[in-house]
């Protein structure tokens, strides 16, 4: 039996941003069941493989359970940051946008999920 | 009543109509202006090379003209800011001459200086200075240093409004500080109430940057209008809650996850998030919507500040180009690699070979490279191509390689118009970190008069 997969942009938004040489990709949860499943199935090993062709040298997650959020550092992402990459994207503006399309197994309570139920 | 809190620039070249637009449309206690990125700093280092009366934000003078107007009406209103960048007083005398002229030569203006350490690092030989991720020396590069400023607190902001000032200018301080000084100055807390003043560095965390709280730069950004995007105001009850908002009628949105977005935006571990004024917790928060672009913050809990304070310095180091060209046709890609090999090959013919060269497709899936691979049937694309090396000369002649393509090169290229590739210095980003012991933050208010008639 293949695994269907859903992207994770269905269940969460994500904002980026540089911190030096260092990336952060930060992922919010839309509901909190959403954020239990992130919280399982997003890991640092995930992201890490993902981004793999950006060089990154280590990826760290912290967590955030009452934000439904978790924010990923990229550690020396940038190829030399604002001042030295010669990337068009030197600070990293696109990451965020990007992971929404990280395939995630679907899960079976997918459209509990999708809706925000944080007041 | 709350403070109000605004902020109508996250950035040197942010949004010129937003101070005013927001200043018109509601009434705030005051008003940030924040400029200064990693590398603002050297940019101005080199301007006050050239000219001793320049090296701040001057975009901050034609703000000021534009709100003038309101200064004058509402004189209560207070202005807090960043802009004096490296050249503080230089900024102040301006600005000083600027409102005499226009009638507020009373008006009272501090100045917050004493972050400047490049004259001290360089008599030490740039000992101690080690850079703060790598551990690595300063030594070998001091020579090259260009500028290097301490984050200071929110501090000599507060001293420089208890002592009157209806403006504040500083150089480098932390951006949340630019808040945190006026809520220590209007609430009385405690400096060692690290809970309450975590709060205030939420606050400012929170509206540092602009229309990226408001609605900007969001995941969810076609659910409203952007056009007249309404910049960020922050209240702050005396007990530290916060509620983060925006002009009534303006564009943008502030909901619970706009604001989440921009709590978690360029941090590294959540739990301690460092400023000069306190180590601040975000995993204690709590947001909760309250209706009509209303949004509360509330649960900021905060340790004991560190005794060092970070350091930003700058290094010249080398030269940068980037040059596009369009290569359109079915063969595209193919094409645009051709191009870049005999922009490569071409300079080999003059003795060059580059020590860095990136190569990009954009339009093919190069702006995050690795996630996608290009479409079968693309018919255009962008070659970027961008090149590092520390010989300008060689960078020059990089440059001139791109025009001669659209002759010599293959058919289908475009895009020339608008000129040769300029080469740039380039700085290096070399973060550190001093004791609190090495830095004597300086705060002088005077009238804008008085300022005026120090004019170098």
């Amino acid at each position: 039996m293949t695994e269907t997969t859903c992207l994770l942009g269905s269940i969460a938004t994500a904002r980026s941003g540089d911190k030096g040489n260092h990336a952060n990709v930060a992922v919010i949860a839309r509901s909190q069941a959403g954020y239990r499943y992130l919280e399982q199935v997003l890991t640092a090993e995930r992201v890490a493989e993902y981004f793999d062709l950006l060089d990154v040298g280590e990826v760290k997650r912290f967590e955030l359970p009452k934000l439904g959020s978790m924010n990923f550092l990229l550690i020396d992402a940038l190829a030399g940051g604002a001042s030295q990459s010669l990337r068009i994207d030197t600070q990293g503006k696109l990451l965020g946008t990007a992971i929404l399309d990280l395939p995630l197994p679907t899960p079976v309570n997918l459209d509990e999920m999708r809706a925000v139920d944080y007041p | 009543m709350s403070l109000r809190i605004a902020n109508a620039a996250g950035f040197w070249g942010d949004w010129t109509l937003a101070p005013r637009q927001l200043l018109e449309t509601t009434e705030v206690d005051f008003l940030t202006l924040e400029y200064l990125a990693e590398l603002t700093l050297s940019i101005m280092a080199r301007q006050r090379n050239k000219d001793s009366a320049s090296g701040f934000a001057r975009d901050f003078l034609n703000v000021v003209d534009q709100i003038a107007p309101v200064l004058k009406r509402q004189s209560e209103l207070k202005l807090v800011t960043n802009a004096g960048g490296l050249n503080p007083h230089a900024c102040a005398a301006a600005l000083g001459k600027q409102l005499s002229e226009c009638g507020l030569g009373d008006l009272p203006i501090g100045v917050v200086a004493g972050d400047d350490l490049i004259d001290q690092i360089r008599d030490k030989q740039g000992a101690g200075y080690d850079h703060f991720d790598t551990g690595q020396p300063l030594e070998d590069r001091v020579d090259r240093a260009v500028s290097a400023n301490a984050y200071l607190g929110a501090q000599p902001i507060c001293e420089a409004l208890q002592q009157g000032s209806r403006i504040v200018i500083t150089g480098r301080v932390a951006d949340a500080s630019l808040t945190v000084g006026p809520a220590m100055y209007h609430y009385g807390w405690d400096w060692e109430d690290w809970n309450r003043v975590a709060a205030a560095s939420v606050a400012g965390h929170l509206i540092e940057c602009g229309a990226q709280v408001t609605g900007g730069y969001r995941t969810d950004w076609r659910d409203c209008s952007l056009t007249k995007i309404g910049y960020p105001i922050v209240e702050i009850d005396h007990d530290g809650q916060l509620v983060v908002t925006k002009p009534d009628g303006s564009g943008g949105r502030v909901t619970r996850q706009s604001v989440i977005e921009q709590i978690v935006y360029e941090i590294g571990d959540p739990a301690a998030y460092y400023t000069p004024d306190v180590v601040v917790d975000f995993t204690t928060l709590e947001v909760a919507a309250l209706g009509d672009d209303r949004v509360a913050v509330r649960g900021a809990t905060g340790n004991p500040r560190p005794e060092t304070l970070k350091v930003s310095l700058a290094y010249a180091d080398g030269y940068q180009a980037s040059g596009q060209l369009l290569i359109y046709g079915r063969d595209c890609i193919v094409k645009a690699r051709i191009v870049a090999d005999l922009i490569r090959e071409r300079l080999g013919l003059e003795g060059i070979e580059l020590e860095s060269m990136n190569i990009e497709l954009l339009g093919a899936g190069d702006g995050v490279p690795g996630l996608t691979s290009p479409p079968t049937d693309m018919r255009e694309v962008m070659l970027r191509i961008s090149a590092f090396d520390h010989r300008r000369e060689a960078l020059e002649a990089f440059a001139k390689q791109f025009a001669p393509l659209i002759t010599n090169g293959p058919a289908g290229l475009a895009g020339y118009a608008q000129g040769r590739p300029v080469v740039r210095a380039t700085y290096a980003y070399w973060p550190t970190v001093v004791d609190r012991d090495n830095v004597t933050p300086t705060c002088k208010v005077q009238t804008a008069e008085q300022w005026n008639q120090q004019r170098t």
